[in-house]
């Protein structure tokens, strides 16, 4: 692949992740912005294509898309009376939102492109997934554990909170 | 014109910088949780774009590993703040985070 067609392609995923991701941010429609988080992510794992992290892009697009997303748009389906009136979210604190918004962006991308001093110590190459099967097993044994447990905690914690309530049901 | 041809570390940092800026706005602007949530997730997927470039120029693992156990911990917030989410709406009818004033019934 010529340099230059990497270039395009690449500006054209980020432009993807980031317009979709100001149009959820800045739609008022629920729905709308949900379905647009879905390109976000879908960007988003392209970009780590790009970073040569194949396995976590699968991953982001897996877990992502195939649950958190699903997992929204539930809660959107769940939560508004979707029959009559439209999916709007109110917007309060518009002026200090925005002044957020401008501040938070031109700080890190001043810091991050004028001040800091970056240099690359060496490029990763290739496929991801081997290593990250060693480095599981090896040096992050612990993490991937307490991780497993997390997960059945998130689990059970989950299924707790939001499980159908029989006694609470009959005193309404 | 050899900085915006050819991409760096910078370009995925000025991307992740702006998908945080877009999270916290809507955390700080939007009355719905559930927008309030996507905000929360595109901070996250942010902070993975960081990791993630920071792996690549570096040439180590780390920030692979991290962006890995990341995933994990939003998919686990993800389920547990729908749960509390869904719980609010049978309490107060409402998801509009600034009608709800209370902690319990």
């Amino acid at each position: 692949m010529s340099d230059l067609t990497y270039t395009i392609i690449f500006y054209l995923f980020a432009a993807i992740t980031v317009f979709s991701a100001a149009f959820v941010v800045f739609s008022r429609n629920i729905i709308y912005s949900a379905f647009s988080l879905l390109f976000t992510f879908f960007g988003a794992a392209a970009l780590y294509v790009f970073l040569s992290a194949d396995f976590i892009a699968v991953t982001q697009v897996v877990v992502y898309v195939g649950g958190i997303l699903v997992l929204l748009l539930f809660g959107v389906m769940f939560t508004n009376k979707v029959m009559g009136n439209r999916l709007m979210t109110d917007v309060q604190n518009l002026l200090p939102g925005i002044i957020i918004l401008v501040a938070v962006a031109v700080g890190l991308i001043y810091v991050f492109v004028v001040q800091a001093d970056w240099y690359t110590a060496g490029m990763l190459q290739g496929s991801v997934v081997e290593r990250i099967g060693v480095e599981t097993m090896s040096r992050y044994v612990l993490p991937f554990e307490m991780a497993s447990i997390l997960l059945l905690l998130a689990l059970v914690g989950a299924a707790f909170l939001a499980r159908f309530d029989k006694v609470h049901n009959n005193e309404r | 014109m050899d900085v915006v041809t050819h991409i760096g570390l910078t370009h995925y940092l000025v991307i992740s910088a702006m998908l945080f800026a877009f999270g916290l706005f809507a955390v700080v602007t939007r009355k719905n949780a559930i927008v309030i949530l996507m905000g929360v997730e595109l901070m996250l997927n942010a902070a993975n774009i960081n990791f993630l470039a920071f792996s690549k120029y570096n040439g180590g693992m780390e920030g692979v590993m991290f962006s890995l156990f990341v995933i994990v911990l939003a998919a686990a917030e993800a389920a547990i703040a729908l749960a509390i989410v869904i719980n609010i709406y049978k309490t107060f009818n409402t998801v509009d985070v600034s009608s709800i004033d209370s902690m319990k019934e």
